[in-house]
């Protein structure tokens, strides 16, 4: 199969979307620093909003990308408090790892 | 080669790869600079498939405002050092990984098997023209985000005005924990201090000066 006949499908995004939800998802279960797996969570995010612009133009339906928007809303609100929590544990306790707040006691 | 599959498959391993860097980064700020590739990356994507304004809103709220704060809190809590390699679990890595390749492959399992697509346009055309006129992106989303989605929109705005309120609330640092951590620093710099007086005397002490200070 030569390069110059390749047409780009919806599957393909598709399979970007799916290798990108799947090194978000293993990031998360990697990393132990509370930051970097915040930022796996955006990765996830991302596939899942291309796979809505893929079905969006692939079913001819741009309510794929409205329901992007309020993906993006949700992302924002939830790094916002996430990051506030971080902040708040680390200023009780010096370090941003998973390991350090495997407690509920303060 | 045609110039879409060009685009695609240089938008497609800068993607992939900022992924990666995500991952395996050793530093922070690092991850966060990876980060935004992928994002580009994903805003070139949505070009791709004639989805203007969510790319430019991704490039606006992701690269612009997320991967900004995440620098930010970086900065402010100075956790820009490389975490240790040790493993307080032992097999997290290769169960993650493993973990990570059955989820790829019921994805795949699970796509390829049934479609449940449904009827097509159900809000509004996405490229075709609407009643006799050719519409814009930005018209088109528009249309359904203030027709279909207005409520769900108006919920958004509540949601972004408690995400705020409670990010403050997280992040304000209480009176008494402010006090608290004042005494705390208080006496961390009576240590440092009695500290510096003890080296100085030990150095005196190896140049053979007379350690004790005339009284």
């Amino acid at each position: 199969m030569s390069l110059a006949a390749i047409d780009i499908t919806p599957n393909y995004y598709l399979v970007v979307g799916a290798l990108l939800f799947t090194i978000g998802a293993v990031g998360l279960l990697l990393r132990r620093n509370v930051l970097v797996m915040f930022m796996c969570v955006e990765l996830m995010l991302n596939a899942a909003n291309l796979t809505f612009v893929t079905f969006a133009r692939a079913l001819d339906d741009v309510g794929g990308q409205a329901i992007v928007f309020f993906t993006l809303v949700v992302a924002a609100a939830e790094v916002a408090v996430g990051l506030a929590i971080i902040v708040a544990i680390f200023r009780r306790r010096r370090g941003a790892t998973a390991d350090d707040v495997r407690l509920l006691k303060g | 080669m045609t110039l879409e599959a060009l685009v695609f498959f240089v938008a497609a391993v800068l993607a992939l790869g900022g992924a990666v860097g995500v991952v395996l980064g050793r530093n922070p700020v690092h991850c966060a600079l990876m980060l935004v590739v992928t994002l580009v990356a994903v805003a070139v994507f949505f070009l791709l498939q004639e989805a203007q304004l969510v790319a430019a809103v991704q490039v606006i709220v992701y690269a612009g405002a997320i991967v900004v704060l995440f620098l930010f809190v970086i900065m402010l809590l100075g956790v820009d050092r490389q975490e240790s390699l040790e493993e307080p679990i032992p097999y997290q890595r290769p169960a993650a990984l493993a973990l990570g390749a059955i989820l790829l492959a019921e994805i795949f399992v699970l796509a390829g098997r049934n479609w449940v697509t449904g009827a097509r346009s159900v809000r509004g055309s996405a490229t075709k023209p609407v009643d006799g006129r050719d519409l814009g992106n930005v018209e088109r989303v528009a249309r359904t985000l203030f027709t279909d989605f207005l409520w769900a929109f108006e919920l958004t705005a509540a949601l972004l005005v408690i995400a705020v309120v409670g990010a403050v609330v997280l992040a304000r640092r209480s009176g008494q924990r402010a006090q608290l951590d004042e005494h705390e620093r208080a006496i961390e710099e009576q240590i440092t201090e009695a500290e510096l007086a003890e080296s100085a005397e030990q150095e005196a002490e190896e140049r053979g000066e007379p350690s004790e200070v005339p009284t």
